[in-house]
């Protein structure tokens, strides 16, 4: 299908591709579809996740493991129901990136991964019930 | 909103499975004791509204261009 964006233009996705959000995302409990667009390179730290609801809608996603040493997401019972989750090895960890328009201050929340069943496209960002992990954890030393 | 008042040790029900305990009273600090179903979320409000702005935050705009940031930090991985 065609997918109306303000970042990208019209794009073609696959209707299979589409990541549902039985919640949304706090702040936009309107959109409740997604779809992650990757980059091509595979060394790409980040990626976008693009609202197929709202045109204006995307985020930059990253691997939070890939940011911070020992990183862990819990995902308690209620949500390993809600997400369908059977195979944990097809679980997607992500984290929402926040751009400020002085770059050295992006950060990353690693209280509230987004979580993903790929096997069912189904998502949510969970918040993590440990103390120690900040909403904004800086990835630039030169901030 | 409904506001009731309670003593230390006391206890008040939100329909039938959510029981809310006023555990001890310090000052200005209330300790609340709470028994819930399991797939009933419980958050301070302020990490709530606190993501949720950082939510509205992180949304890109039109300019973000990804490309630079995926070289700055594959270049400078000592960064991350």
């Amino acid at each position: 299908m065609l997918l109306k964006t303000v970042h990208f233009g019209e794009i073609e996705i696959n209707e299979e591709d589409i990541i549902f959000f039985p919640e949304g995302i706090p702040g936009f409990e309107d959109s409740k579809k997604y779809v992650l667009i990757g980059n091509e390179s595979n060394e790409a730290v980040f990626f976008w996740l693009q609202s197929v609801d709202i045109p204006e809608l995307c985020f930059v996603v990253t691997d939070p493991f890939m940011v911070y040493d020992g990183y862990g997401a819990d995902v308690e019972d209620d949500d390993i129901e809600l997400l369908g989750i059977t195979d944990p090895n097809r679980v997607l960890t992500l984290t929402i990136v926040v751009i400020p328009e002085n770059i050295n201050e992006i950060r990353v929340n690693l209280k509230a991964p987004i979580i993903i069943n790929m096997e069912k496209k189904l998502g949510k960002q969970i918040i993590q019930k440990n103390d120690d992990l900040p909403i904004r954890y800086y990835l630039s030393k030169e901030k | 909103m409904l506001v009731l008042t309670r003593k230390k040790g006391q206890a008040l029900m939100i329909g039938h499975d959510i029981e809310l305990t006023i555990v001890d009273i310090q000052g200005d600090q209330v300790r609340i004791g709470i028994n819930a179903p399991k797939n009933v979320p419980i958050h301070r409000k302020e990490i709530y509204e606190e993501i949720r702005k950082e939510n509205l935050s992180a949304v890109v705009g039109k300019n973000t261009d990804i490309k630079i940031l995926n070289e700055k930090f594959r270049k400078n991985e000592e960064n991350i």
